[in-house]
């Protein structure tokens, strides 16, 4: 037998070949076991890019079965609470063109709500605690309900189940410690193609049409 | 002589410094009304203490400290608590804060106080609860406890103490004027620095070389106490903590650390005034030398201004010409905010109130693009590239900003300086850095409400799968209950009469023994034999009277008689 290989190169380099394959092939099926990734990495990565309001807003019961959607090749601008700028990092993410927001699914809004409970009119029904996602909304059954600010996400899923029309969407005010800097307007432009811009806007409209 | 560094970048704005140096540090009229905003600080907002209605002495505590990051507030005079309510401070938002409104009582009179004269033998914890009860912040304007800088714990030694005379600002003379009527004081207050921090090997007082004079004040009083001054040349900005200590010592302080962690504590030298007041003295911090310059201002000098006066007042005893005015600024001219309003209080930060001529600083003029000309790279005091934070900033690609490192930004100014196209670059940063903050918290949030939302959904499920639990157990209990009932029925012929049977005999099961029934009865015979008696005297009273109900009582009269024989009869029928 090492008479033959020694003799004939060819068997010892099959022998050499079909012996380091089946080692890495080991060592890569021991690997993909070993390290294997529970779950699909992308919907998590998508799930932290969502707002994690749980409005339900996209058509799904959560934040996690949109990403979940999205990750399948679902439309990633359904998401109104994350807006546009939601749209921009999932887009970034995913590799693909950044499309406006579908306003089906609702309008983004320019300032961030929590729900408030006009506590003199509430009866106590519990409906709004079992519609609230993040469990944002304290009472008892016949007693006083309120909802803790720190918790609410906004999603407004608390105001339609209300049979008394007690919970306002207000909108959160800014304090001195939250407070920024506005952006400066955009300093002009120099270039002349630059300064057409509603031309340029225009045409690339008509070409859409 | 000690050696100095020089940092990279800086600009050389027109000083601007000698037109509030010509008089002395001056006094004003005590103001009718003082605002005392709850927060003048970093940190949390101190808690009022006191109540509206109230009156309080010169020096009075009015508002404690909340936690170990904050500062008590003190009366600046002595006088009547008028208000606790939203007020506007010195803030570039414009917006309203808790403030407390003290109207003056004219008497200006103090609080008993007690300073300690010998803190070399009073221990350090001593005098830095001295120094945290006076309410005392730096002075230079970021306005960080002083307490807690002067307190970096054990394991971190301390062994340079530098104090921060430097003043790169143009316009503000506060420090200036203050070194060179007060240098003894000041010196007094370095060692008293120098007593609670352990007598720091070495003890650096850093100042430019545009301050001839305060520099020749202080000399006398350091010469043999171990105490260096050290001169560097003129550069904006060189009063920067991280700048000042790499031009004293050379070293770089890394970005998120603390000069503590170095060994070293910065301090403003208008705090160490205070701190001499506060251990000395026994004087809380209630008031500060504020530079009043400009050429819209009629005089242009230092005043030690009460904390809470009016920038108003302050305007109004300087012949301030609002019409040549072009906007009234808290702080210097490059890194200082325009005031939304003049009723705005000075703070403990408040170094200067500019309020220059139209000629002196012009409107912004509008911005122009961008031309790369790179000149505020070559300005910026810690080698950021302006040019490509502005073009992030403008994309808001918060990932590269951070990348560049806007976050060492220290907002000097100097590249909006030195910008030929007139950008706002500085507020870009500031801008971008809050929408980053903002981005930041909103992460968190979102983290937090997908945690709740996980577990309600958790909880939910684990509702729902008791439920079912239950419900399994019923519907297998009820099964069971009718197999066991087929298996009966299978052996005991119809159903129908069956069940009638079974109920009977539960029945018969349910009744007691005879004894009982017999007790029962007879109980029954004495109550009902009483109620007659009771009916029949009824009946007679109605006769007597003659009553329209006599015929409702005899037939009560009757009924009560037949059940008494109906139970006689059933207790003869058990007796047989």
């Amino acid at each position: 037998m090492i008479e033959l290989i020694s003799q004939q190169p060819i068997f010892a380099a099959l022998i050499a070949m079909v012996g380091l394959s089946i080692l890495f092939g080991g060592l890569l099926g021991y690997a993909a076991e070993k390290f294997k990734v529970e779950g699909d990495p992308i919907v998590e990565q998508i799930d932290e890019l969502l707002p994690q309001t749980q409005c339900g807003q996209c058509g799904f019961p959560g934040c996690r079965p949109y990403a979940q959607s999205i990750a399948d090749g679902d439309a990633i601008n359904k998401c109104p609470p994350g807006g546009q700028a939601t749209i921009n990092a999932l887009a970034n993410l995913l590799g693909v063109p950044a499309p406006e927001l579908d306003q089906e699914h609702g309008q983004e809004s320019e300032v961030k709500t929590v729900a408030y409970i006009r506590e003199d009119e509430c009866i106590g029904c519990t409906k709004c605690i079992q519609a609230c996602p993040v469990d944002a909304i304290l009472g008892a059954a016949k007693l006083m309900h309120t909802v803790i600010a720190d918790e609410c996400t906004g999603c407004d899923l608390c105001v339609e189940p209300c049979p008394v029309d007690c919970i306002d969407m207000l909108p959160v005010e800014e304090t001195i410690a939250d407070w920024k800097w506005s952006t400066p307007a955009k300093p002009g432009q120099m270039i002349a193609t630059d300064r057409r811009g509603e031309l340029g806007s225009n045409t690339v409209q008509e070409d859409a049409a | 002589m000690n050696r100095t560094w020089v940092t990279p970048g800086g600009v050389h704005p027109p000083e601007n410094k000698h037109q509030s140096m010509t008089q002395q540090i001056g006094s004003l009229p005590i103001p009718d009304k003082l605002v005392i905003p709850l927060s003048q600080h970093i940190g949390a907002a101190a808690a009022a203490c006191v109540e509206v209605g109230q009156h309080v002495l010169k020096g009075q505590l009015i508002a404690e400290a909340a936690g170990v990051v904050s500062i008590p507030m003190h009366a600046p005079t002595s006088g009547t608590i008028s208000a606790i309510e939203h007020r506007p401070i010195a803030h570039a938002s414009g917006m309203l804060a808790p403030c407390i409104e003290i109207t003056s009582d004219g008497a200006d009179s103090w609080i008993e106080h007690q300073g300690i004269s010998d803190y070399e033998h009073t221990s350090p914890e001593k005098l830095l609860e001295i120094v945290a009860n006076a309410g005392i912040t730096g002075m230079g304007g970021a306005g960080f406890p002083s307490a807690v800088k002067l307190n970096p714990g054990r394991q971190r030694p301390i062994d340079t103490l530098i104090i921060n005379a430097t003043e790169c600002e143009p316009y503000i003379t506060a420090d200036d004027s203050a070194i060179r009527e007060r240098a003894g004081e000041i010196v007094d207050g370095i060692k008293i620095l120098s007593a609670i921090l352990g007598h720091p090997h070495n003890i650096l007082i850093g100042i430019e070389d545009n301050k001839p004079e305060a520099i020749a004040a202080l000399q006398p009083h350091v010469e043999s106490t171990g105490i260096s001054i050290v001169v560097f040349p003129t550069k904006y900005p060189s009063g920067g903590e991280k700048q000042l200590i790499y031009i004293l010592t050379g070293k770089e302080l890394p970005a998120g650390k603390l000069p503590a962690d170095l060994g070293m504590v910065c301090i403003n030298i208008g705090t160490t005034y205070a701190i001499k007041r506060a251990v000395i003295d026994g004087e809380p911090l209630i008031s500060r030398v504020t530079t009043v310059t400009g050429e819209a201002v009629g005089t242009q000098r230092n005043y030690d201004v009460l904390i809470g006066t009016p920038v108003s007042h302050l305007l109004a005893h300087n012949q301030f010409d609002q019409e040549r005015c072009s906007r009234v600024i808290m702080g210097g001219p490059m890194m200082g905010f325009s005031l939304p309003s003049a009723e705005v209080p000075v703070v403990k930060t408040t170094n200067c109130i500019l309020a220059p001529s139209y000629a002196e600083i012009p409107e912004d003029e509008p911005a122009q693009p961008c031309i790369r000309c790179g000149m505020c790279a070559e300005a910026c005091p810690v080698s950021l590239l302006p040019q490509q934070l502005f073009w992030y900033a403008q994309a808001q690609d918060h990932d590269r900003l951070e990348a560049h490192n806007l976050f060492d930004c220290i907002e000097c100014g100097a590249c909006s300086y030195v910008c030929p196209s007139n950008i706002p670059l500085v507020q870009y940063y500031r801008s971008a850095k809050g929408e980053i903050r903002q981005a930041h918290d909103e992460k968190i949030r979102s983290d937090h409400a997908r945690e709740r939302f996980e577990f309600h959904k958790a909880r939910i499920e684990q509702a729902e799968q008791e439920k079912e639990a239950k419900r399994a157990a019923r519907r297998e209990a009820a099964q069971q209950a009718k197999s066991a009932t087929a298996t009966n029925g299978s052996s005991g012929g119809s159903s129908a009469a069956d069940i009638i049977a079974a109920a009977q005999a539960r029945a018969a099961a349910k009744q007691a023994s005879p004894e009982d029934q017999r007790a029962k009865l007879e109980r029954t015979i004495a109550a009902t034999e009483q109620r007659l008696q009771l009916a029949e005297e009824k009946l007679a009273e109605a006769v007597a009277s003659n009553s329209d109900k006599q015929s409702v009582f005899s037939a009560a009269v009757e009924n009560t008689r037949q059940k008494l024989e109906q139970s006689k009869s059933k207790l003869a029928e058990l007796a047989e």
